[in-house]
């Protein structure tokens, strides 16, 4: 019997305070994510039970307990409250998907402080945008990632302490702090920040069109969605292995791969080394992984590898699968039950909504494709491309929305109050971020299409916007685009997302060259590497088409949905405004 | 100080500037780890499976061949050895 047992009946008489019964929550308890996630799991008796079974490069393992996760998270609260920071600071995490990772986001959390886990490939470019936009005070980094913070740090004058806590103290530099929780004094007691459900807790960044990225900002009782999903979408039980594959420098991994599992008590695998098929397969082997929660282009990269070498592991302890970042075509499903016995369960969320929202259940019929039902206790919608109005005819194509009011609701976006606004379909023009978030009257339209089918399935069609969806990462091209064009050879660039097999898109980049350039295999080199090493390996540009000129409109603004198109075989659409040759 | 340490075998041309790329593209010049050509790539977490793309792309360029998605694969990129032998295999 699943968790959820029947979705029809759960839609019927729904309610988020099912998400405390779940969790067996008292009122008056405290409502801080850190200590749900460990030392609740504690007091509940579940002290010994192990947490983190964590595997990095080499082979290297290591198992921590609750009681571990708690001591050792107290420890971080400690020493950030020690270093000054104060409840509501941005504490940056820009690390690999180490144990200190997991434990400090927790111990930031008890701090009272914002976690601001940033994607550990990500060059000092990206990085700097993101630390000046959120005015991070101290950054939680290791001996391999600081020498990026330290190309910046001279311009970010908001980060008061670069702190490394895992590599050899001896490399730091004059100012810089090492802090190995593990060798500090264990502090077995912490007073932990007594937040409440609308104190900020995490803040993820996330790519749009235009400008650089937004800070989506999350609070304390996003911890209800996450739970309940966790629960009920992947099933999660007393006994289960779990292995969430994404990293949390990214909200999946923060929502399913920390607060979701550990709010509930479940024991969780990382695995921090490069991906091989078969390094994967080992992995679930070794640990008996029950419940496995991973990407289409993960996905889609074992199914290349084909079935031969999926036979060459035991993989009988796998009872769930869930796969999430972008839609999972239908022939990955179909492979999966193949293969595993068992489908690939799309999910279907972003960075803001924090938690699931349209999802396939455990026992409910799976087609293939689709991005299943909107989870209970959210009111799903799709508006017409147009009038923004509701569709009722299955099969229309127009953009998924959803009324508000769901807790792990992003709150804003940091110091963006009117592109949050934005985001909200019937808003008035002086509507406070508070006042959206609470009216059921509106729709948050979340930036993607799609249509609903008879059933009430719905299937996903593609974004709304130019933002490139890459292995499930979104990518802006107005970032890439203002980074090619500090290359030297490159006057004007636009960015575009090319179909691609494994990852859905690619980036692809069009440029104009600067007088005395010519086009080359070296220097197309030259701009993609540029490219890796200032953003990060998922903006790079997998191909560069040189041109004369790139297609604007009257007033000067690049055309990418024209350059889109012809890349995809589209029709182009109305080229009224397009700038005469 | 990072080092180059070249394997036992005979070095060769190819192993020499695949080693050289790699070094200039993907090693921070402060960092003091060894990379010769049996050295894991991939599986250290020296080239992220998405920078591996732009190691794909140098060597079909430099090198005037395809690498057919499903034949780069992480495993046969994960060391210079590993990618020298691929690239001989499509060079005919």
């Amino acid at each position: 019997m699943s968790n959820i047992g029947s979705y029809e009946e759960r839609r019927k008489d729904f309610s988020w305070d099912i998400a405390k019964e779940v969790l067996d929550w008292k009122e008056g308890e405290t409502l801080n994510i850190g200590a749900i996630c460990s030392d609740r799991v504690c007091e509940r008796g579940n002290g010994d039970k192990k947490a983190l079974i964590w595997q990095g490069f080499g082979g290297q393992k290591k198992t921590f307990t609750f009681n571990d996760i708690m001591v050792l998270s107290n420890g971080y609260a400690k020493f950030l409250q020690d270093q000054g920071i104060q409840p509501g600071d941005r504490v940056c995490i820009f690390m690999d998907k180490i144990p200190g990772l997991y434990i400090s986001f927790l111990g930031i959390l008890k701090a009272g402080a914002v976690a601001q886990p940033l994607f550990s490939a990500f060059g000092d470019e990206s990085l700097e945008v993101r630390l000046e936009s959120a005015g991070t005070k101290m950054i939680l980094t290791t001996q391999k990632h600081v020498k990026k913070v330290r190309k910046i740090q001279d311009r970010l004058p908001a980060l008061e302490k670069i702190v490394v806590i895992e590599g050899n103290p001896d490399k730091l530099k004059e100012g810089e702090i090492f802090f190995d929780v593990e060798e500090a004094p264990r502090v077995e007691e912490f007073q932990v920040y007594k937040s409440g459900p609308e104190t900020p807790s995490v803040l993820h960044y996330t790519s749009g069109t235009t400008g650089q990225p937004k800070g989506a900002q999350h609070v304390h009782s996003s911890v209800w969605g996450q739970a309940l999903t966790t629960s009920w979408v992947l099933d999660l039980k007393e006994d289960d292995i779990y292995w969430c594959t994404a990293d949390p420098g990214w909200v999946t991994g923060t929502s399913y791969g920390i607060i979701g599992p550990w709010s509930l008590g479940a024991t969780q695998c990382v695995l921090d080394s490069g991906f091989t098929s078969a390094a994967w397969y080992q992995f679930i082997q070794d640990n008996k992984v029950t419940v496995w929660y991973s990407a289409p282009t993960a996905i889609r990269s074992l199914m290349r590898d084909g079935d031969e070498l999926v036979k060459k592991f035991d993989l009988s302890s796998l009872r769930h699968l869930a796969s999430v970042g972008e839609p999972l075509n239908a022939e990955a499903v179909i492979w999966s039950e193949k293969v595993f016995g068992l489908p690939f369960h799309d999910t279907f969320w972003q960075t803001e909504t924090g938690a699931m929202m349209i999802t396939n259940y455990p026992g409910m019929k799976i087609k293939p494709g689709s991005m299943g039902k909107p989870f209970p206790g959210i009111e799903a919608g799709i508006l017409d491309l147009n009038t923004h109005q509701p569709v009722k005819e299955p099969g229309t194509v127009g953009l998924i929305a959803f009324r508000p009011g769901w807790p792990s609701m992003f709150r804003t976006y940091l110091n963006k109050p009117e592109i949050y606004r934005s985001k909200f379909v019937g808003a008035k023009p002086d509507a406070q971020p508070e006042d959206l978030r609470n009216d059921e009257n509106l729709w948050y339209v979340s930036g993607d299409r799609a249509s609903f089918d008879k059933d009430g399935y719905y299937w996903f069609v593609g974004r709304d916007d130019d933002v490139i969806n890459t292995g499930g990462h979104l990518v802006g091209p107005f970032e890439i685009e203002s980074a090619l064009v500090e290359h030297e050879a490159v006057a004007e660039a636009a960015a575009i997302g090319k179909p691609d097999e494994v990852n859905m898109e690619v980036v692809k980049a069009f440029v104009t060259l600067n007088p005395g350039y010519e086009p080359s295999d070296d220097l197309e080199l030259s701009i993609m590497n540029f490219i890796r090493k200032r953003l990060s390996p998922l903006a790079m540009p997998q191909e560069i088409e040189y041109t004369k000129k790139l297609p604007k409109t009257r007033s000067g603004k690049i055309l990418r949905r024209y350059l889109k198109a012809l890349e995809w075989g589209q029709e182009v659409g109305d080229l009224s405004t397009l700038e005469d040759d | 100080m990072r080092t180059i340490r070249k394997g036992t075998a005979m070095a060769d041309e190819m192993k020499d500037m695949v080693l050289e790329y790699v070094i200039d593209e993907y090693v921070d010049e402060d960092d003091d780890e060894e990379i010769g050509y049996d050295t894991p790539l991939i599986s250290s977490g020296i080239v992220d499976s998405f920078s591996m793309v732009s190691l794909k792309v140098f060597l079909e360029k430099k090198y005037k061949i395809s690498l057919p998605d499903n034949e780069a694969t992480p495993e046969a990129f994960d060391t210079v050895n590993s990618i020298c032998e691929l690239v001989k295999k499509f060079q005919g």
